[in-house]
């Protein structure tokens, strides 16, 4: 079953205030993801895996083409639909984790991990319970449960940030580069943890910089190059090159 | 509050030519000249106007046109224009001030009306027409054919809360009364009860915060469904209002912090014995503390028969007017609380 | 409809004439009119807020986001106002409803928070008896009940309860701000509209304020409308977000959008000033 259809995607980015330049962020991209699948974006950095996910996420409008989400209530064009309706589907069934952490001021770790799961009707003691399984498996040492996010490390941070988008295990999760500022041993139980607690119930398209996290984790690969969608392949035909 | 004290300087006058000017008046003649009730035709018209406009809209300030008078403002102007604009020559007429019929300003009021208006004057409550009063109601029942003129300095309960009169004009345009129950709340958090001594604010028929005059509290009940009119009158303010007869006065309270009148715990007047009266306390010669009726009219009727009830003059039972009266327990709290000279919150 | 509607709200400060909407906006590049002079503060802003959406407005000093927000709020009472304003729970529009209905949906439907920390708090109250003025204005009469309701909303908006009774001007300008949050809570309102949410708090004290909206909107699942020259309080708060400029709308969409793919050359001068 297809989750996800994509069709001539084409993104480009009017630069007013630099004298009107246009930059093709994508251009004329498709491609279906299937559910349950783990699909992998890798490419240069600036061939445009970031304004994909965007896209999708509605981070980005869109220039051309759709985005079809097949759900469970429907087919929804992701490019056209209403702005509420956007946001209904991100409270509900798409996870995305920016490849930069957003600042959540004086929220402790455990509560910005907790806060969707308690929007999905958890109760808060349940929900922090949750949410402190999730960052003892990322590793992320005890003292800083309580602590604010503000004031972490760039790895810490993208554990937080990581564990916030999986806990409420949405139908499609977003994920740009998850694991890049993480250490090996730290990466590996962030792959075994997404792995395990996501399971087959969610799909996932994530972009990776590292060839052997694409290796072990992906079922598929799609590789872009100059905004254009160069192949996508199974991971077993797919044979690293992933530039840092 | 200073509005009723008498000015403390003055210009002085040789007394030779103050003499010279009584001498030339010679008796009655002095009066020559003057309309009858001292006020002009017009200007009573004016003011009776504003009563009527005044019982028609129970609570509401209506402005009037106030007169110098023969007297300093703030010793009752407003009060004399409501009683003379009112008063015929059949007509009998009390003044009290704060209780008592004997003080200087309660006789020269009285006097102003017998020599203008040609009225009968009198001490005895159940014998008045016209009642004008300053401070006080009086213990014994008014009745349908009596108006209880009150001599009011301020006329806007809200004052208390905005000094600005435009703002609460609006206030009260909009039943918007906000503000005066934050007054009272804070009242209840700093003194655990609310604490307002005099000028109680109280709803008029559901509808006009009113400043019910410096009545103490234990003469607020005798607002609410009483049989005769009240006129509140300020020379000052240039403001009349009025509680018709009947109408419904709430003073404003809390479900669980009720309004409260004064309490005199195992007092009892010194004079007459009575312990359902509203007391003040004096201090006698040889320094000792006592209590007595405020209102002295009644005081010595109770010297003359201990047990005479408020509503003696009356053929009908249980009359509710105010503490100690049959009807006692619907206006006044079991549970009596000691605040004899409450401090207002002010 | 949605909880809350705006269609072509304008407002005029001015004797305004034929052509002052024509001569003023983004591409006339003012907010004056040049023929006459009247400042045109909001002209043609179209938005609406869903039942516990929130929505940001944003723009620099000056192009009309208070206007908005008192619009909204059924605040105004200078200048010449166009439009209508739709509530939900109300026939008609809000724009020409009389003294006694405005003051019943402000005091229990559409509740403003103004710019200004003192506008709209009376100093020499007690924090609580602020709070409680909008109760004791919605008929509350139990002296305890009111304490009780009183002391949940200090505790809601994180003001030290042992604090409630102290007079107002006493209180630190966060503590002013939660008061002023906490009143316009006290009567379970559908919309809050939030003007300026920071203005006058240091930075430390903003981020903890916020997080409190944040917290008790979510929680009261009450709509937003939250004006702010600041992209980061709107990017913190609001689920979509209108840019406006010289009193006009030019840019709205989903709050990250709008941030991270801003379409209009003002919006990306605004974006690009702050990163
Ligand atoms: N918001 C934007 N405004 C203007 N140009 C943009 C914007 N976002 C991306 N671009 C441009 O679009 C192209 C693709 O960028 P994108 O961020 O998608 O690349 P990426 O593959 O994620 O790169 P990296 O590996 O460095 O993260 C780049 O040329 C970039 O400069
Ligand atoms: N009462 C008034 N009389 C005349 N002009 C006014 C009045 N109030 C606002 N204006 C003008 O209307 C325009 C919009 O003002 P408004 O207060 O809505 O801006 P704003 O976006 O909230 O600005 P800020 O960020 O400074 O609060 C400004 O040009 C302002 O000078
Ligand atoms: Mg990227
Ligand atoms: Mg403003
Ligand atoms: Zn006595």
């Amino acid at each position: 079953m297809t989750v996800l259809t994509i069709e001539n995607l084409r993104k480009t980015f009017d630069m007013h205030i630099l004298g009107d330049t246009q930059v093709v962020g994508l251009d004329d991209v498709s491609f279906t993801v299937d559910d349950g699948e783990f699909l992998a974006i890798v490419g240069e950095s600036g061939s445009g895996k970031s304004s994909l996910l965007k896209c999708i996420y509605r981070a980005y409008e869109p220039s051309a083409g759709r985005v079809v989400y097949h759900g469970a209530e429907g087919d929804v064009d992701l490019v056209s639909c209403d702005d509420r309706e956007m946001i209904q589907l991100r409270e509900s069934a798409i996870g995305y984790t920016s490849q930069f952490l957003d600042e959540i001021p004086r929220v402790p770790a455990v509560d910005v991990v907790a806060r969707p799961l308690r929007e999905g009707g958890l109760s808060t003691a349940d929900a922090r319970e949750r949410s402190q399984e999730l960052l003892s498996r990322l590793k992320l040492p005890e003292e800083l449960w309580e602590a604010y996010p503000a004031t972490f490390s760039g790895g810490e941070r993208q554990r937080v940030n990581l564990a916030q988008a999986i806990a409420p295990q949405p139908d499609l999760l977003l994920l740009d580069e998850p694991t890049s500022a993480l250490d090996p041993e730290t990466r590996q139980a962030a792959i075994d943890l997404l792995r395990e607690y996501l399971g087959d119930g969610t799909t996932v398209v994530g972009v990776f910089h590292n060839t052997d996290v694409v290796e072990v984790i992906a079922d598929r690969v799609a590789v872009l190059d100059e905004a254009r969608l160069q192949r996508i392949v199974p991971v077993e035909e797919y044979e690293g090159v992933v530039v840092a | 509050m200073t509005e009723t004290e008498p000015p403390t300087t003055g210009q002085t006058v040789s007394t030779d030519s103050v003499d010279a000017v009584l001498d030339s008046l010679d008796g009655d003649d002095g009066l020559d000249g003057y309309n009858y009730a001292y006020l002009d035709e017009h200007t009573k018209r004016e003011v009776r106007r504003s009563i009527l406009k005044a019982i028609a809209i129970p609570g509401h300030q209506v402005p009037y046109a106030s007169r110098p008078m023969p007297l300093a403002r703030g010793w009752g102007t407003g009060g004399i224009q409501a009683s003379l604009s009112i008063l015929g020559p059949d007509d009998t007429f009390k003044v009290i001030d704060q209780g008592s019929d004997e003080s200087v300003n309660a006789a020269n009021i009285r006097r102003l009306a017998s020599d203008t208006a040609d009225v009968e004057t009198t001490t005895d409550t159940t014998d008045a027409d016209v009642i004008q009063t300053r401070h006080r109601i009086p213990e014994e029942v008014l009745t349908d054919d009596q108006i209880l003129v009150l001599q009011v300095p301020i006329t806007d309960a809200l004052r208390k809360v905005d000094s600005s009169d435009a703002a609460n004009r609006r206030r009260h345009a909009h039943k918007n009364y906000g503000k005066m129950w934050v007054h009272l709340y804070e009242n209840v958090v700093e003194f655990g009860e609310i604490n307002i001594a005099a000028r109680y604010p109280t709803m008029v028929g559901g509808r006009y915060l009113m400043d019910p005059s410096p009545i103490p509290r234990w003469d607020v009940p005798k607002l609410d469904d009483a049989d005769n009119l009240f006129v509140f009158a300020a020379g000052r303010e240039a403001r009349i209002y009025a509680v018709p007869p009947h109408t419904s006065v709430e003073p404003l309270a809390f479900e669980d912090r009720t309004f409260q009148v004064e309490r005199f715990p195992d007092q009892s007047c010194q004079a007459c014995g009575s312990t359902d009266t509203y007391l003040t306390e004096i201090e006698t010669d040889d320094r000792d503390r006592q209590y007595v009726c405020n209102d002295t009219s009644f005081c010595l009727k109770r010297q003359d028969s201990e047990e005479l009830p408020k509503d003696y003059h009356l053929d009908r039972e249980g009359v509710d007017w105010g503490p100690g009266t049959p009807d006692d327990e619907k206006s006044a709290t079991p549970e009596a609380t000691v605040d004899s000279h409450g401090g207002d919150a002010e | 409809m949605s909880l809350l509607e705006a269609e072509g709200l304008t407002k005029v400060y001015g004797e305004g004439c034929a052509v002052c909407l024509d001569r003023t906006g983004d591409r006339a590049g003012t907010n004056q009119c040049p023929i006459c002079g009247s400042v045109v503060a909001c002209a043609d802003v179209d938005l609406s807020v869903e039942a516990g959406e929130v929505l940001g407005i944003v723009g620099e000093s000056g192009s009309g986001k208070s206007s908005v927000a008192e619009l909204l709020a059924l605040d105004d009472d200078e200048g010449h106002a166009d439009g209508a304003v739709r509530y939900a729970n109300h026939e008609g529009n809000l724009l020409d409803v009389d003294y006694q209905t405005r003051h019943e949906l402000q005091n229990g439907e559409i509740s403003l928070v103004h710019q200004h920390i003192r506008d709209g708090l009376e100093l020499d109250f007690s924090g609580g008896g602020n709070v409680a003025e909008k109760l004791l204005s919605a008929g509350w009469r139990n002296y305890e009940e009111i304490r009780e309701r009183v002391g949940s909303l200090f505790e809601a908006t994180e003001i030290p309860v042992d604090r409630m009774d102290d007079a107002t001007d006493t209180y630190s300008g966060g503590m002013q701000r939660r008061v002023q949050i906490a009143r316009a809570l006290a009567n379970d309102p559908n919309v809050i509209i939030l003007d300026e949410p920071t203005t006058g708090l240091d930075v430390s004290v903003q981020a903890r304020v916020l997080d409190m909206f944040r917290r008790v909107q979510r929680e009261e699942d009450v709509a937003a409308v939250v004006v702010s020259h600041d992209l980061g309080v709107i990017r913190l708060l609001a689920d979509r977000t209108l840019v406006m400029r010289h009193g006009r709308v030019i840019e709205s969409g989903l709050t990250d959008r709008v941030m991270e793919d801003p379409h209009h050359a003002y919006t990306q001068t605004l974006i690009n000033s702050v990163i």
